[in-house]
């Protein structure tokens, strides 16, 4: 028996449902619909972020600091804070970002560019540093290869974590390009390569389940609010 | 002139860098009697986060500029895509211009962007959510494609990564469960659900780590290049100057 259809009135639903149906139009081919599905994201995408942009961490990061009367705007009754002249850095690097609008001015685009890379370095140094390599080879080595429970030695967690660690370090020496992979250290390289093919081949199991999820995430969608058969 | 332009871009980068790095090593002051080397590094480490996130938004409103200019000169020189152009454009001025005053929900510019009622919040729950969810969504239909042809069991490594791909899948879903039920008590490391977890446990998590710590020295290698300023194109901004 086929469900009874009761479509929804509501526009929000409706919106979504054709989007939703406009987009899969592609698995047909390329089309007018798709286009215009695809262009609507482009535009609302960008504005969406920008605006979010402004309204978390321009506004009071930098708006609120230079300008703190501007706080009456967004709360009345707060007090007004204190001008914070610090605020000008931030905000003469972010103009000297826009002098990329302008070929001759386009250089002093570089300044900020330098700033963001300069962070992303420090930060990025220190934090790789910290949580992917030196925490990654403490929980491969550090909890020691003979765990016990109640004074019974876990032959299986042990036997775990010595594949872990072979896999680990093997996997490692298969990235190691300034040497030849042959002999002994070439078959602990082609170790090292199954045991990324089977982590590649979990990761790509993963990656379809969630895309699956999201597929019929987007049919729920379809079939219940919008022509409430669900 | 050429040396200040060339100079102080790297300048920059390398200081900011330096004091950041060395900010993770040093304990923040307590009270204003702190060394001044102290308080700096403490500054640099409180501040930099929020003026990079400063420069983002900047960097938002530069792409956005451009992505005005680029449309407007494409309905300009009436090209075939300009009226996919002016949808771009009227879907971005609109967008932005509801976000911006922070029209409907609370009232003026009191309100939370993001409160529910928020015309905001509409547009993400009717047009942004449903275009993000399909879009990805799509790629379950390519992917199923892709590895049908990329996946064919032609050697020991594209074997065992279909077969680990494959049992991940059964894995996850209650068909694969039903399919090794069968499999008795004391065999029941073999069945798809144990097989999956043991797959995540084990040879997964030996090479995520492999390639976390082979990425970290990538990562940490590019970064001492910069600071060194013998990496060339980050210097430059990009267009090789």
């Amino acid at each position: 028996m086929i469900a009874a259809i009761h479509l929804s009135g509501d526009v929000q639903v409706w919106i979504g449902a054709l989007l939703t149906l406009m987009v899969f139009s592609f698995l047909w081919r390329d089309n007018p619909f798709y286009k215009f599905a695809e262009h609507v994201f482009v535009g609302v995408s960008a504005a969406y972020w920008m605006v979010m942009g402004f309204w978390t961490t321009l506004w009071p990061a930098l708006v609120l600091k230079l300008f703190p009367a501007a706080g009456r705007w967004s709360s009345p009754d707060a007090p007004v804070g204190a001008w914070d002249p610090v605020a000008l850095i931030p905000a003469a690097l972010g103009l000297l970002m826009l002098a990329r609008l302008w070929p001759r001015l386009s250089w002093l685009g570089k300044w900020p560019t330098a700033f963001a890379l300069g962070t992303t370095a420090g930060y990025s140094l220190v934090r790789y540093l910290r949580s992917d390599f030196l925490y990654q080879i403490e929980a491969t080595i550090g909890t020691g290869l003979a765990p016990t429970a109640a004074g019974r030695w876990l032959w299986q967690e042990s036997l775990a974590q010595l594949l872990v660690l072979a896999g680990t370090v093997s996997g490692l020496v298969y990235f190691v390009n300034t040497r030849e992979q042959r002999g002994a250290y070439g078959r602990v390289a082609r170790w090292g390569l199954l045991v990324l093919m089977i982590t590649f081949g979990a990761s790509f199991g993963s990656a379809v389940m969630g895309r699956v999820a999201l597929l019929v995430g987007r049919f729920q969608e379809l079939l219940g609010p919008w022509l409430g058969i669900l | 002139m050429s040396g200040l332009k060339q100079r102080v871009p790297q300048i920059i980068l390398t200081v900011v860098a330096l004091l950041l790095i060395a900010s993770a090593f040093v304990v923040r002051p307590e009270g204003s009697n702190a060394p001044f080397v102290q308080r700096l590094l403490a500054f640099a480490d409180q501040e930099f986060a929020t003026w990079f996130s400063i420069l983002a938004v900047f960097a938002f409103l530069l792409g956005g500029l451009n992505l005005i200019a680029t449309h407007l000169a494409k309905i300009r020189d009436c090209g075939p895509d300009r009226f996919y152009s002016l949808v771009t454009l009227v879907s971005f001025l609109g967008v932005l211009v509801i976000g911006t005053a922070k029209l409907g929900g609370p009232p003026g510019l009191q309100g939370d962007v993001t409160a529910p009622g928020s015309w905001l919040t509409a547009v993400f729950d009717a047009v942004l959510s449903p275009l993000h969810a399909t879009l990805y969504s799509l790629l379950a239909f390519y992917i199923a494609s892709a590895s049908y042809r990329a996946f064919r069991a032609r050697s020991l490594e594209s074997s065992l990564l279909l077969a680990s791909a494959l049992i991940i899948l059964l894995g996850r879903i209650p068909a694969g469960r039903y399919l090794t039920a069968w499999i008795p008590e004391q065999l029941a490391f073999l069945r798809v659900e144990e097989l999956s977890l043991w797959i995540l446990r084990v040879p997964n998590t030996a090479g995520q780590r492999a390639l976390m710590i082979g990425i970290a020295l990538g990562v940490i290698a590019l970064a001492v290049r910069m600071i060194a300023g013998v990496e060339k194109d980050p210097r430059s901004g990009g267009d090789g100057s």
